[in-house]
């Protein structure tokens, strides 16, 4: 989900790069043969595990009975259901993120990078944590539930359900909006609103004819990434809403594994891939027009001076503090608590502080939802999570090398490589399972699936880096006699190690927390933590909850740790040249 | 760069912790059996023993979710099986199951002691091994102080005074979803939907399966949820009653059994195709069909065993009742129309 929005540096730093690669072309031409080999891993990797199954895909969409009157008004309504909700998430986090965009942008404040570095918070956390966060505190099983007592009747309702998930999506994308409405707030040309302002128009006016027409595509990038990612949601309206909600991503799943119909989740996820490929290519459009715009950074925030400004900093401030700390803390403290009797427990309940649903993770009960203890699924993640990292790299190197130094071919190319951003995770599962079935007991397919969608995004990050490498530092290295290998050692290597670090941490949160796919392709001897959490929270009882809680907690607390350690290495990485 | 390369060391050793392809099988230890089989599925721990001391087996039972979501995981993966034997397909799905081809036959020499009203698959791939009535259960408490009287029949249902009363299992993932449509379809035939557009109006609740239904929404059980009825067994109320410490003098929840509210449903057994181990297979199934393992059915999932020698405990006998007359319904029409009828319900509820 993270990776349309880091895109966006992406396609800033690509014309960056492209002007690099252009001014080098001169001095190194590879022949076709150097190129060739270059692109022959990427590309034939993707030609089979993601051209192929889209193929496969769409043959399916026109081989067979998917044109059907049925299922024409189920796609329609089924359609119009993903258009509503998304538009109503996006409107309510504008609702939140403008305000918060300008006390960001405008005023200072105690603890405000602090506070705004929370508000970044669950962009980083995986769907199926921040599902688990809020139905931690608001869900059926909550604390919310716990200390005011609603009406059951309500919190079963189909309308709670939906208002969790639209919190959900507040909470997830209010970031986006801050950052790049916040950014562009901030570099306005203050003298413009002085101007206007001394030339006797009010605040009312001066945003009117002077703030709003500059921030327009700020506006409209922000939207529309906050619209997509609302529009292409599936783990919290699964987690949360459970078959309630059908967007189109909820469909395909049920479609594949609840209501077999696969000709019709073939056709969905055309469907969804042709609307995600319309809102990617507008974005890059108005982002472009974004960056354009830059004028001198000028640092127009400052202390809130009139009892307004007092209140509206005060109040806004502890708003976010609270909607942001909230979900994440009641979490970890829901996961230590026993507040409801376990699945058919009839005897007397010991509520309180437990750490029951931690230990339950490490038996390996024979009426097993997996084959192992769950807490195996922490150790498989983090292994899927390893290779993700090393095949990225391997596949992602030479193709950012190749695209650093782009040609016509590498033009023609890059599109396609990106295609897979704009497939949504569940139609990849779909694509495995159609096109590899007989093989699909191997554990080798998930991480996989993982690469396809980490791939694209380590690529824009070395691509950059490779192209920013001065060539006449190569070259003087070589002709001071240093082999290729010791060129690349010295040279290449320092330069893109940051590069290569953040490409890394991607590939590992992103495998980390992938649900679609894995949620379709594994095996239930092969559980991943997002996968135990699913399956946890399907099941009724206080302990499979409490399990559920205690997976995802765990999730939490190990994308928190690849973070740190990452940016802590990425820090002591940068003192070093 | 130091730190990278240690970053990139790390991945490596973490990387060794991903799940490995295959484990081999050591051959003296005790061979694997792997039953795939739903969420409510329970069995006693000594009778699994006996099986497993008597054949030098492990036996893993894989809970998969409700019915439904079973069998299509298993159609999912016939190229890939899952498991050696799936427990848990019941004669509403039968026809999915035998379509899709997932079954080897096998002619168990315990098939002679199973009633033949059971045995649906001529060619037993897939065979019989317990029965029960899908049926609505009410919480006894709540009608007697609300002063309501308790539904009888489908009609009644979508009467406002029941209104939100009722939750029920989503027929396209859950068995007993389906048998309650299936029993709405006996009854009102081709007017099902416009009755399942006023149960709608009238605020039925669906969840996905029955667990979530009888174990959060039920306000009769451990979850103590907002609906008084719930679409379960009609074997239930002893579950109840079983299960309650100390025992009460009756069960807190009866069924409605009145004439067509019930479905009679059939649950089965069958050997997935290509397993490695299929002469285990085998002997589990005989096992499951066999009196000892039918007997310890009853009280672990309440449901009734399809052995005709099979004895059935005391607390069953006294609390489990029977429906007056089920649903008719062939097994035929079920399986030529199910998908479509399925289908339409999804579509009318939405």
């Amino acid at each position: 989900m993270q990776n349309n929005m880091l895109n966006h540096e992406g396609t800033e730093t690509l014309t960056q790069a492209q002007k690099a690669g252009k001014s080098n072309l001169g001095a190194f031409v590879p022949s076709w043969f150097s190129r060739f080999l270059l692109w022959l891993a990427p590309l034939l990797f993707l030609l089979v595990f993601f051209f192929q199954p889209l193929a496969r895909i769409i043959t399916l969409v026109f081989s067979a009975s998917a044109f059907t009157e049925i299922n024409f008004q189920l796609i329609l309504s089924t359609l119009s259901f993903t258009f509503y909700q998304a538009a109503l998430s996006t409107i309510l986090t504008f609702l939140l993120g403008i305000p918060s965009a300008i006390l960001f942008s405008r005023f200072n404040f105690g603890g405000k990078s602090l506070l705004r570095a929370l508000t970044a918070v669950p962009f980083m956390l995986p769907t199926v944590v921040v599902a688990s966060c809020f139905n931690a505190l608001l869900g059926n099983h909550g604390w919310l539930f716990f200390l005011f007592p609603l009406s059951p009747e309500f919190t079963t309702s189909k309308t709670f359900y939906f208002l969790l998930i639209l919190l959900a999506h507040i909470f997830y994308n209010t970031t986006i909006v801050i950052r790049i409405v916040g950014n562009a707030l901030l570099r306005l040309d203050p003298k413009l609103e002085q101007i206007a302002r001394s030339l006797g128009a009010d605040t009312f006016h001066v945003w009117k004819n002077v703030t709003l027409p500059l921030l327009r595509p700020a506006l409209l990038a922000a939207a529309l990434l906050v619209f997509m990612f609302d529009f292409t949601s599936f783990g919290v309206i699964l987690l949360l809403g459970g078959s309630n909600f059908s967007t189109l991503e909820v469909e395909i799943y049920l479609r594949v594994l609840k209501l077999p119909n696969l000709p019709l989740a073939a056709l969905l996820s055309i469907i969804q891939l042709i609307f995600t490929l319309i809102f990617s290519i507008l974005y890059t459009r108005t982002i472009n027009q974004v960056t354009t715009q830059t004028a001198p950074r000028f640092s127009t925030s400052r202390l809130p001076k009139t009892p307004k400004e007092k209140i509206f900093v005060a109040t806004l401030g502890i708003l976010l503090s609270a909607f942001f700390v909230l979900p994440l803390l009641s979490l970890p403290v829901r996961s230590f608590t026993r507040l409801e009797a376990d699945r058919g427990q009839r005897g007397a309940v010991q509520y309180g502080f437990t750490t029951d649903y931690y230990q339950e993770l490490f038996i390996n009960r024979r009426d097993s939802l997996f084959y192992v203890p769950p807490i195996q699924a922490a150790a498989n993640s983090l292994g899927y999570a390893s290779l993700t990292v090393l095949f990225s790299l391997v596949l992602g190197y030479p193709a950012a090398y190749a695209l650093a130094k782009p040609t016509r071919l590498e033009k023609f190319l890059d599109p396609l490589i990106m295609l897979p951003l704009g497939a949504s995770a569940v139609m990849l599962g779909l694509g495995f399972i159609i096109s590899f079935g007989r093989s699909l007991a191997s554990p080798w397919f998930v991480p996989i699936a993982h690469t396809l969608v980490a791939l694209p995004f380590v690529i824009r990050t070395l691509q950059p880096a490779l192209a920013s490498i001065p060539e006449r530092l190569r070259q003087a290295a070589s002709t001071l006699g240093a082999s290729p290998f010791r060129v690349w050692q010295t040279v290449d290597f320092p330069i893109l190690s940051r590069a290569t670090l953040g490409a890394a941490t991607f590939a590992f949160t992103v495998s980390l927390g992938e649900f679609g796919a894995t949620l379709l392709l594994t095996r239930p001897e092969y559980p991943t933590i997002p996968i135990a959490i699913q399956r946890f929270l399907s099941q009724p009882g206080g302990l499979s909850y409490g399990q559920a809680m205690a997976m995802a907690t765990l999730l939490m607390l190990l994308t928190t740790l690849a973070i740190l350690i990452i940016e802590k290495l990425r820090l002591s990485n940068a003192g070093e040249f | 760069m130091k730190p990278t390369f240690y970053f990139l060391l790390f991945t490596l050793l973490l990387a060794s912790c991903a799940p490995k392809p295959t484990p081999v099988p050591t051959p003296a230890g005790p061979q694997t059996l792997t039953v795939l089989t739903h969420d409510s599925f329970a069995i006693g721990k000594d009778t699994v023993k006996a099986f497993e001391t008597a054949n030098n087996a492990k036996v893993v039972f894989l809970q998969s979710g409700d019915a439904g979501a079973v069998l299509n995981k298993a159609v999912l993966t016939k190229d890939a099986p899952l498991a050696d034997v799936l427990y848990g397909v019941d004669n509403t799905f039968l026809s999915r199951a035998l379509d899709a081809d997932i079954f080897e036959a096998y002619q168990s020499p315990v098939l002679k002691d199973i009633s033949d009203e059971f045995k649906l698959d001529s060619s037993n791939r897939a065979l019989p091994v317990d029965y029960g009535d899908v049926c609505l259960n009410y919480d006894k408490n709540y009608f007697t102080t609300k002063n309501l009287p308790v539904p009888q029949s489908f009609e009644d249902l979508a009467k406002p005074e029941y209104k939100g009363l009722l939750v029920m299992e989503n027929p396209a993932t859950s068995s007993p979803g389906l048998a309650f449509l299936l029993a709405t379809h006996a009854h009102f035939e081709d007017g099902y939907l416009d009755y399942w557009k006023s149960l709608k109006a009238n605020g039925v609740v669906v969840v996905d399966g029955w667990e979530t239904a009888y174990y959060t929404n039920f306000s009769a059980s451990t979850g103590k949820g907002p609906q008084p009825m719930v679409v379960s067994y009609a074997s239930s109320p002893a579950a109840e009653v079983f299960f309650a410490n100390p025992a009460p003098a009756e069960s807190p929840t009866a069924s409605i059994v009145s004439t067509d509210m019930c479905f009679r449903q059939i649950e089965f057994v069958g050997i997935l195709k290509s397993t490695p181990n299929k002469a285990l297979a085998q002997k589990f199934v005989d096992f499951m069909l066999s009196p000892q393992f039918q007997e310890d059915m009853p009280l672990n999932m309440f449901v009734y065993p399809a052995n005709k020698n099979a004895k059935l405990p005391d607390v069953f006998m006294k609390f489990a009742q029977v429906a007056e007359k089920p649903a008719a319904l062939s097994f035929a029409e079920i399986a030529k129309n199910r998908d479509a009828w399925i289908e339409a319900w999804t579509a009318a509820m939405k």
